[in-house]
């Protein structure tokens, strides 16, 4: 059991930027995040992608933007949680009981919602007949390559993972790789690899196909495979790997108890908090009369999210609002000489 | 101002006015239609504003943008009249566009 005075739910712009207003005013915090890494959106969207309208930087990419909201917390420690999702929440006393997917508990009086537009999880095929066979035959990620080893298994998709994958199972099982159109978006020189594995026949290549149907008894059997002419084949294979990248999904906040907007959740304005005292949402994914889904929004909403935590972190204590340029002890925070 | 519809997977048929210069993805949002989710905002980070155009105005709308079909593989059953709204630009010629909605998102 972790605990902490708040929980940030999001490694994104926000939720780093949460994390940096909750130790100046010194809160101690931790942050979970569904993916690999830190960034958010700004990493996982368009970490090479132009942004203009932050504040007193005329241009970064999200990968810049990140890197120096990192580089703004070293002074502080802010524990990661990545790879983990939030499963559950539930209040015992006061505090903030909180599980996640991996059996991570926290207890704490603050839960920050900087969820963005939710999590990112692998987008599945179309076929409904392809949710028996989850986890067992049909895989979104791999966990365990070994499985594969003398094996058919057919992989869907035309980025990277499904170019690299197709190129590294080539070495010891039999790979069909499956895109729904000619070209392919990963990097040319896997794609070389591909088309000479192709040649010597390690690699079956099928373009402008997309998975129509999986057959088996209770065991995947083979895959009917529908070209754009409707023309089917059928493929025997043991496994099916799909690579079609991410979505964003609100998933189990949606079942907290909170008041939803569509994909948002609505908050006050004062202290961004909801419906439920001690939970918070900042950035992209609050709602309220004028919001902006900019992330400089979100640095606001933080900074005033994190003030509201610290009358529930410190009962006892008056909050003082100090400015980093004169306060002594935001700058022993920071590490800092005052002078 | 052009006219544009949108028909939901379950049949339900929504025509609105759309701004010229505004995007197909924008018309659908700010009349509130569901089905379109378009979550990055526009920025075609995302395939999920994802629509079908039908055949008869495929070749009439603006073409793909760069890098539009690679967001394309990763869209919800997409099939060779799919676009992402988002890049498909509202002017005088494509006054009474339909577009069908996918399923999901």
């Amino acid at each position: 059991m972790i605990k902490t005075d708040a929980l940030i739910i999001g490694a994104g712009p926000t939720g780093l930027f949460t994390a940096h207003q909750l130790n100046i005013i010194g809160l101690k915090c931790e942050v979970v995040d569904n993916l690999d890494k830190i960034g958010g959106q700004c990493i996982e969207l368009y970490p090479d992608k132009p942004i203009y309208d932050i504040p007193a930087v005329p241009e970064c990419t999200g990968e810049e933007l990140t890197k120096n909201l990192i580089n703004q917390l070293k002074p502080f420690e802010v524990k990661f949680h990545l790879n983990e999702r939030v499963e559950e929440v539930k209040n015992e006393k006061g505090q903030w009981q909180v599980k996640t997917n991996n059996g991570t508990f926290f207890s704490t009086p603050n839960v920050i919602i900087a969820g963005g537009v939710g999590s990112f999880e692998p987008r599945k095929f179309t076929p409904k007949e392809c949710e028996q066979y989850e986890e067992k035959s049909i895989f979104y990620s791999i966990k365990d390559k070994n499985i594969f080893k003398d094996k058919t298994v057919s992989i869907f998709g035309g980025g990277d993972s499904a170019l690299d994958w197709a190129v590294e199972l080539s070495a010891n099982s039999k790979v069909n790789l499956i895109h729904r159109r000619d070209e392919f978006r990963g990097a040319q020189s896997t794609l070389d690899k591909v088309y000479e594995l192709r040649k010597e026949g390690k690699i079956n290549l099928f373009t402008k196909y997309q998975l129509k149907v999986p057959k088996g008894n209770g065991k995947l059997d083979s895959i009917d495979i529908q070209h754009e002419n409707k023309e089917i084949k059928n493929l025997k294979t043991d496994y099916v790997l799909g690579f079609f990248g991410l979505i964003m999904q609100l998933g189990p906040i949606a079942n907290w108890g909170l008041n939803l907007n569509k994909k948002t959740i609505e908050v006050d304005t004062e202290k961004f908090e909801t419906n439920q005292k001690g939970i918070y949402a900042v950035g992209d994914i609050c709602s309220y009369p004028g919001k902006l889904k900019l992330i400089l929004s979100g640095f606001h909403e933080g900074a005033l999210a994190a003030r509201a935590c610290f009358k529930l972190a410190r009962p006892n204590e008056k909050y003082r609002f100090e400015f980093t340029t004169s306060s002594s002890s935001i700058l022993k925070r920071l590490g800092k000489k005052s002078d | 101002m052009p006219k544009i519809t949108y028909i939901e997977n379950n049949g339900k048929s929504h025509t609105v006015e759309v701004g010229k210069g505004l995007t197909v993805m924008e018309g659908a949002v700010q009349n509130n239609i569901p089905g379109i989710d378009a979550d990055c905002g526009g920025s075609m980070a995302c395939a999920t504003c994802h629509v079908y155009v039908k055949e008869e105005w495929y070749n009439k709308i603006n073409e793909k943008s760069e890098g539009e079909d690679d967001m394309l593989d990763q869209a919800h059953d997409p099939n060779k009249f799919s676009r992402l709204s988002c890049q498909i630009s509202v002017t005088d010629e494509i006054d009474g566009l339909v577009v069908d909605l996918p399923e999901k998102q």
